[in-house]
Formats: C-alpha cells, structure tokens, sequence
C-alpha cells in the first residue's frame, strides 16, 4: 500500500473528488500558497471552480450556500478552525437548519474544512477544537480523522453526502504519514473503527488523541494491561454501538479527547455509556481532556492541555482492576 | 410594460395585499397564526415590480418580511398560508413559518430571520448558475437595516470581484424594526454604497411599479449578460409597525409621515393610472374579486389542513439519515 501524510490525503480526496464530480468547488483563503492543501489547485481547476478568495469568512459561507442550495458541492476551507466563528451566523443558522426550515426542498451539501492549530504555540486565537459546539447543532455531520487513511476515505465520502459536514483536522496530524489503500478509499460517516483490540480497558479516543492512546496501550501492553483503542471517526452520526460493545466486553472506559471537558465529545460519550451500557461498568468512567481554561501561548504551560500517552496510563491505571497493575 | 403585464402587477400587488390583511385578521381574531409575523403592505410595488423584472427560473432570496416576495414570483396561495399556520401541508411542512417561507418551485429560495444573511446567499447562487453554465440570475431583496450589517459589504465585495449575475433590491422602508434609517447609517443613502464595490447604484421610486420594474429590468440584463451585479434602492414604507404587536397605533412614526405615504399608496397609485391609460373598471373590479377568492380559498385550505404528525418532527432535518453503518 502506498504511503502518504495526513496532509497529503486531504489534498488527494478533494483532488480525486474535484476530478470526478464538475459541481465540486473550493472556497478558501490563499489557496495557492505552497503550504496549503489546495496547492496547485487554481492551475488545474482554474479560478471559477477556485476563485481567488477576499478575507471574508462570512461571505463566502453564504456564497457556499447559496451555491449548495443550487447544485454545487462547495468545500469551504477556514484554514484554522477559530475563523469559522467569523461565519457562525452561516454555518449554524443556516447551513444547518436551511434544509430543516424549508421543509426538504433544499439540501445544503457542503464540507466545512477546519484544521485545528492547537499544541503549535498560536494561543487562543488559533488553538480551538470546536466539534462539541456544533455537535450541540442538529443538521451538521461532523468528522475528526486520526489518520491519512482515514482522512482521505471521510473526506471524500463527506464530500458526496448531501447534508453540510464539518471536518476536523487536528494541524499537528498534518505531517504524520500512514498507509492508505490503493484504488478508491471511501469510509462511511458513522463507522468508528476498533483501532487496538484489547480485553482490559476501553479507551474512546478523537482526534489526535488516538495516537496517544495507542502509545499508552503499547505501554501497558508491557505491564500486562490490554487496552481496546476505538476511534469513533465521526461524532455526528456517533457509533454507539461499537462504544458500547468494547464497554460490555471491558467493563472499564477512558475517553480521550483534545477539547474541553463541559458538554465536550467526551462527556456526551459519557453519558450514553452511563445511560445504555450502565450495567456493563466495574469502574468509573474516567475523562482525559482539556481543562476549562484557554489554550496558553508559552509551550511550557500548553503542554498540559492535551491527552498525553502519560495522562492516559495514569487514567487507566485509576480504573483497571487491581490485580492487573498488581501483575 | 405591456398592458397584459401591467395587469399581472397589479394582480400580484392586490395578492400581496389581501393575503396580508387576511394574516392580519387571522392573528388580530387568534385563529391560529403562532409567533412573530412581519407584515408588508405598502410595500408591494418594490416586490411585485422586482419580481415581475425575473425569469420564472431566475432565483430570488427573500428576508424575515417575506410574505409577498414568493407571491410575487408567482407562488401558489395555499401552501403559503398553509405554512403561517403551522399545517403539514405548508410549503415548508410547518417547519419554517413566517420568516422561511420558502418555495424552490418558482426560484424562491427561502426567507432568513437573521438580517442580512441572504445576501451572500444570493451571490452564490449566482455563482452557482454560471458555474453551471445557466444564465439564470439571483435577485435579492432586505430592508434598510441590513446595509449595516457586514454580510451586506461582504456579499457586495465578492458578487463585484465575481461579476455575479446578482441584483441587490433594498427596500428602504425608512426604518429598522422602529428605528429610523437617518439615525443609524453613516451614509446619504444607500445606493451611494455601491460605488464602494465598483457597480452601479440607483434610487428607484418604489412606490411605482412601473419604475421598479424598469430599474431591476435593466439590472436583470446586465446581471445576465455576465456584466456584474447593481444595487437598486427603493424608496417605500410599510404602514405596520415591524411585526404584528396587537397596538393600533404605530409607534415612532409621525402622523403626517404616515398620511403622506398612504396618498401615494402603490395600488391606489396603479389603479389610478391604469384607468387613466384606458383600462376598464370593470376588468379591475374582476381581478380584485378573483384575488379575494384566491385568497378566501387559500385561508379555507390552511384552516381544514392538519397539523404535522409528531412523527414528522424529525422529518427533513437529514438528507441522507443518520444511518450508523
């Protein structure tokens, strides 16, 4: 199989998507510039299909809707996930809820594009995770790949559904390769994937939290603890029941996760263990997460917002059974 | 305007007119209209002289005071009133209401609550239709209030950069819900702001239908020639307070303000001038009594329409289902 970073496969999807499907666009700030993803896109698409794009993150998302409503695909690209807040009013008032308010006579396909410039030094401004805002928006499919496979194969499939779909790059996955199939790599929204199958423990972990988790797993392997590493890929629509089929067979659950700890991911997940798999518990479900508090600038201080490989053996080891860690 | 078309205005007008006294008389009697309702009488001349200037394919994005905009592009009754009433055979399914109306069959592509917000919507279904390889164009109607508001200056920044096939219709009714125009925008008017985003800009009487309809005409063949977007200001005023607060008298408004307006009402206006141009009473009188059973007929069919089901709560909310695989 071949390999490509993280980065890379987001640029691959939408080329792939771009080539087969005409209605496919690009709205995003210097898309030509060498870093980005759209890289070399203008040349081949031309600037119809990738306009040359002002700083104005609420008009475009408008113009993206108006365009979806018609029968484009835009992906709008925010470049850093905090410039979605400029175009709030679009995406949650209206993206997500046009659809609904019109009664089905319109569907507004579009691939909000956010990467997430957290554990980079950018402070506040730049460092936001900001899925469990809009997983509290009914209307908004929402996605946080942790590989390139996965990054290449939820994009193009966001790409081809018909409702809005917010996809979450954690930045500092960006340079991480991986293997990806050969052929045409679609994941389905809605499948999460059991990336460690272990026996002891349950860790749920997003985003960039799952190679953290599989770090620890590799860890504890070592001490003869077995973590199940599951990735729900997407957190709307969420796959409870891989959650809560890992949750009957371990009895335990640490959930992992880079955004904050009120009403986050995490906490939803939580709660539907707590709801529909109380009986399958021996332990308290444990939470890894950012702490209520802004991302700091100095990396010193940063460095103690994110699921750590550490932090997630020292939440482990507060709910596996005692005769394991005793071993 | 040929006289055939004329007389299309002045149906569409009286339309526009007795379907929003009927909404009236329906939430004055509490006969079932629910919520905040934003009525446009007196503003008729601006909408129906706009719309009357589009293709039937041609796309057309209203605001929160949007009852007569889809009527105007030439919607059915029923499913219009059906929706104020909250019934499932509305034309949003009794999930949108007053403020997103919205009806795809003729091009209407929905109403926002949030002011403004249409507008860059507006200019991506231009963008839309060229990229589509139609000529189709997107009119785009808001209130004087929404020229302060930033997705006003975005939308006209890019629809210029894009030479989009946009018309902007500002339906200056003089004041943003009871706050005067003059105390809020820091300009002489609001067609001047055009010049800003490179295209043109007019003062159009929106009293008259006639000069609305030559003035968005004319925006309509350069939007479509691929020339580029215009702005057009229309003078009007709406005789309701912003939404339908059960006072009957309006507030903020000087009386002799509101007389002065309502001599230069835009049916009455119409109807005097078609008269004078030759038309019969008589064929007036008809188009007025078909209008008023339309009307009637429509008010009937919201009445006898059921609700929704409560199993079509979550109905529409997903294009593809939340399927988990």
């Amino acid at each position: 199989m071949p390999t490509m970073s993280y980065r890379d496969a987001i640029r691959q999807a939408m080329l792939e998507e771009m080539r087969r499907d005409p209605a496919v666009v690009v709205f995003c700030e210097d898309a030509r510039f060498w870093t980005m993803p759209t890289h070399g896109f203008v040349d081949e698409f031309g600037p119809e299909r990738v306009p040359i794009m002002p700083i104005s993150e609420e008009g475009f998302t408008g113009a993206a809707i108006g365009a979806a409503m018609t029968g484009l695909r835009p992906i709008v690209d925010y470049t850093i996930a905090n410039l979605m807040y400029v175009a709030w009013d679009q995406i949650v008032n209206h993206a997500a809820k046009n659809r609904y308010l019109f009664g089905g006579q319109a569907s507004v396909p579009i691939v909000f594009r956010a990467a997430m410039k957290y554990a980079n030094a950018t402070a506040a401004q730049h460092s936001d995770r900001p899925y469990p805002q809009l997983m509290n928006v009914p209307g908004l499919k929402i996605v946080v790949p942790s590989n390139p496979a996965d990054a290449l194969g939820l994009l193009k499939s966001a790409i081809r559904d018909d409702d809005p779909v917010v996809y979450f790059e954690p930045l500092r996955l960006w340079g991480t390769k991986g293997e990806v199939p050969e052929g045409e790599h679609l994941v389905p929204l809605g499948k999460a994937a059991i990336c460690r199958e272990g026996t002891d423990v349950t860790v749920v972990a997003i985003g960039d939290a799952v190679p953290a988790a599989l770090k620890a797993a590799e860890v504890l392997s070592g001490e003869g603890v077995d973590l199940e590493v599951v990735d729900p890929r997407t957190l709307v629509p969420l796959d409870k029941a891989t959650i809560l089929d890992s949750v009957a067979k371990t009895g335990r659950l640490v959930i992992a996760d880079p955004a904050h700890k009120t009403c986050g991911a995490a906490a939803e997940v939580a709660a539907i263990v707590a709801e529909e798999g109380f009986a399958s518990l021996r332990a308290p479900i444990v939470r890894v997460v950012a702490p209520d508090v802004h991302p700091p600038f100095s990396p010193a201080l940063e460095a103690l917002m994110y699921p750590s490989p550490a932090r997630v053996i020292a939440a482990v080891q507060s709910v596996a059974p005692a005769e394991l860690m005793a071993r | 305007m040929k006289t055939e078309e004329q007389l299309e205005a002045m149906r569409r007008m009286l339309r526009i007119r007795r379907f929003e006294e009927a909404v009236m008389d329906i939430v004055r009697k509490g006969q079932g209209i629910a919520g905040a309702v934003h009525i446009c009488v007196g503003q008729e001349a601006t909408i129906v002289g706009s719309c009357l200037a589009l293709r039937d394919d041609d796309f057309m994005v209203g605001y929160h005071r949007s009852h007569g905009h889809p009527i105007a592009k030439g919607a059915q009754l029923r499913p219009l009133m059906a929706e104020l009433m909250g019934r499932r055979t509305g034309v949003c399914r009794g999930k949108g209401g007053s403020m997103h109306l919205a009806d795809f069959r003729v091009g209407s592509l929905g109403e926002t609550a949030i002011v403004g917000a249409g507008i860059p919507q507006a200019v991506g279904a231009a963008y839309g239709a060229r990229l589509r390889g139609t000529d189709q164009v997107a009119l785009c109607f808001f209130g004087d209030g929404a020229a302060n508001i930033g997705s006003f200056h975005e939308g006209l920044n890019l629809a210029s950069l894009w030479s989009a096939g946009v018309v902007f219709v500002c339906e200056n009714n003089r004041y943003a819900m009871s706050t005067a125009l003059a105390d809020t925008m820091a300009a002489g008017s609001v067609a001047e702001r055009a010049a800003s985003y490179q295209m043109p800009g007019t003062i159009v009487d929106g009293q008259d239908v006639i000069s609305v309809f030559e003035a968005v005409s004319m925006a309509v063949e350069r939007a479509r020639a691929g020339e580029g977007p215009t702005l057009i200001e229309a003078h009007t005023y709406r005789y309701r307070d912003h939404a339908e607060y059960g006072n009957l008298k309006l507030s903020h408004r000087p009386e002799d303000e509101v007389e002065e307006w309502r001599r230069r009402d835009p049916i009455s206006v119409f109807s005097a001038q078609l008269l004078a141009s030759g038309v019969a009473e008589e064929e007036l009188r008809e188009i007025e009594e078909q209008v008023a059973a339309e009307v009637a007929d429509a008010v009937a069919f919201a009445k006898a329409s059921p609700a929704p089901d409560p199993d079509e709560l979550f109905d529409d909310l997903w294009a593809t289902p939340l399927e988990v695989h």
